[in-house]
């Protein structure tokens, strides 16, 4: 098993959702996360004066799944929350040690 | 003597109106502040209603209210309300009880040093804070009222108009928030760090709160129901209308975007504007003084930046600028015509109505100056002003009250 996290833009997220969802992903979290990277900050303005906002919101989504899916996992991400300009977000995939289903108690692959 | 029905109705509403703008402030003030502080922000003013109506009813009433002593201040003969019932105080206003001239004063009173606590926001102790206002509205706000609005008060008596208190008000507490920024000093880490204001929805409804509120104030400062009433509850709308669009014309301009802050500034710098004038002008010459305050204010919030005190959330910019601009505009705007009570400004032939609001400027804020830096500077000296630097870091509102604004668990 893996975990997929991925950061990416909000507007993408219906898109993405909707695309993992046609190869057979439903489990998904997600979280408001603000972070920092090569897209910098921005500004903005309170009575005159500029202030800058170092910190961007993003998504950032988290999902398990079994080794063999991983790949397609990864790439149906990639490609539907891309836009092309800077600040798209990153993908990590990390192992997961074990799975369990709080209500049925199934353990490994078929807890997911 | 006999109480006139209308006119009570019409001035008990309108303190009930006045009460509310506190309330509508600690809202105001509290959006601006980070998430941490809001509590502790929304309780400066929530409880000076609780501190400062009881100061008055024992003391702060008589004193500036209370049969002239030297031109400078009440006596103590109304001390605790003794002789203030249902029957009119003929002096002030002859057809009210008293008591309802008396109460609606008193929200005056509560409003006025919760002004102050923008200058000093997410610093002070709460504890230093409480001796602050009991204090300030005892030796600051009532000999200030009785100077401008007491009979044989010396402002008075000078031929100075206040009508709704932009020096009894808004110079007073502009002029001490500006020393109390000046002594408690910088939050920490302000210069390195961007702290927008943590919820800008809550900063418009209590600007729409002090709006809704400041027809109680100006209106109601007519102390009848009637034309005059009419009259500044109109220039009083007016004016705010004028000032919500020239500060978001000015910041359009210069910085590019119309903000809601601005329009919400705006409105408030048109209110505290008109406040001196209100009931002495015209309602083409309200939004003539709309117009300059909010392009006043919005240039006087720079300030701050440029001389280096934080007033957090723009006191000074707002109320001590916006009262001053109000105050002098009065004597360039008032006429007889409006109010035969009142006098001609500049433009209607009086110059010298000019100079003596000058007058009244300059004496409010200096005596409001002196006698907050001496207390604040007391206050500090005997138990500190300020929160320690954990404190701070953590927050007024667990650090001083043990709570929280917003909980994330059910």
């Amino acid at each position: 098993m893996k975990k997929v996290e991925a950061i990416i833009r909000h507007e993408r997220f219906e898109e993405v959702k909707k695309a993992l969802s046609e190869i057979g992903i439903r489990g998904i979290t997600i979280t408001d996360v603000k972070g920092c990277g090569r897209q910098g900050g921005y500004s903005e303005t309170y009575r005159g004066h500029k202030m800058i906002i170092a910190l961007r919101p993003k998504l950032k989504m988290e999902l398990v799944a079994k080794d063999a899916s991983v790949d397609e996992i990864v790439r149906t991400i990639r490609l539907t929350a891309k836009t092309g300009e800077v600040g798209d977000g990153k993908i990590f995939v990390l192992p997961v040690d074990d799975a369990v289903s709080i209500r049925s108690g199934d353990q490994g692959p078929e807890a997911l | 003597m006999h109480v006139n029905t209308g006119d009570t109705a019409f001035i008990l509403i309108s303190a009930a109106l006045v009460l509310f703008m506190t309330p509508g402030l600690a809202l105001f003030y509290g959006g601006m502040t980070r998430s941490k502080n809001v509590l502790g922000t929304i309780m400066q003013s929530f409880f000076a209603i609780a501190v400062v109506s009881i100061i008055w009813a024992l003391v702060g009433f008589s004193l500036a209210f209370g049969p002239d002593k030297w031109h400078i201040i009440g006596s103590l003969k109304y001390i605790g309300l003794q002789g203030i019932g249902q029957a009119p105080l003929a002096a002030y206003a002859a057809t009210i009880p008293a008591l309802a001239f008396m109460i609606y004063q008193g929200m005056f009173a509560v409003i006025t040093p919760a002004l102050i606590t923008g200058a000093f926001a997410e610093r002070m102790k709460f504890s230093a804070f409480l001796i602050f206002i009991i204090f300030w509205s005892i030796l600051v706000y009532a000999p200030i009222a009785h100077w401008v609005w007491g009979v044989g008060g010396w402002i008075r008596n000078l031929g100075a108009l206040d009508f709704a208190g932009g020096t009894v008000v808004h110079i007073s507490s502009g002029a001490a928030a500006l020393v109390a920024a000046m002594i408690i000093g910088k939050r920490k880490g302000l210069n390195s760090q961007s702290w927008p204001p943590h919820n800008l929805t809550m900063t418009l409804t209590g600007a729409a709160i002090l709006w809704f509120g400041w027809f109680g104030f100006n209106a109601g400062s007519a102390l009848t129901s009637g034309g005059l009433a009419a009259s500044a509850f109109v220039t009083t709308h007016l004016a705010a209308s004028a000032a919500a669009l020239s500060w978001v014309a000015a910041e359009w301009i210069r910085d590019g975007e119309p903000t809601t802050l601005g329009a919400a500034s705006g409105a408030v710098a048109g209110l505290v504007a008109i406040t001196p004038a209100a009931g002495f002008v015209s309602p083409m010459a309200a939004i003539l003084i709309g117009l300059g305050a909010g392009v006043i204010c919005y240039l006087a919030v720079g300030l701050k930046w440029r001389f280096g005190y934080d007033d957090s959330l723009d006191v000074v910019g707002v109320h001590f600028a916006g009262g001053t601009f109000g105050a002098l505009a009065t004597g360039l705007l008032a006429q007889k015509a409006i109010n035969s009570a009142g006098a001609n400004g500049l433009f209607y032939g009086n110059a010298a109505q000019l100079g003596i609001q000058a007058i009244a400027v300059v004496a409010v804020i200096l005596y409001s100056f002196v006698v907050s830096y001496i207390l604040l500077k007391l206050i500090d000296a005997f138990i500190g002003l300020r929160v320690s630097e954990k404190d701070e870091i953590i927050g007024l509102d667990l650090s001083q009250h043990s709570e929280v604004g917003y909980s994330l668990t059910e």
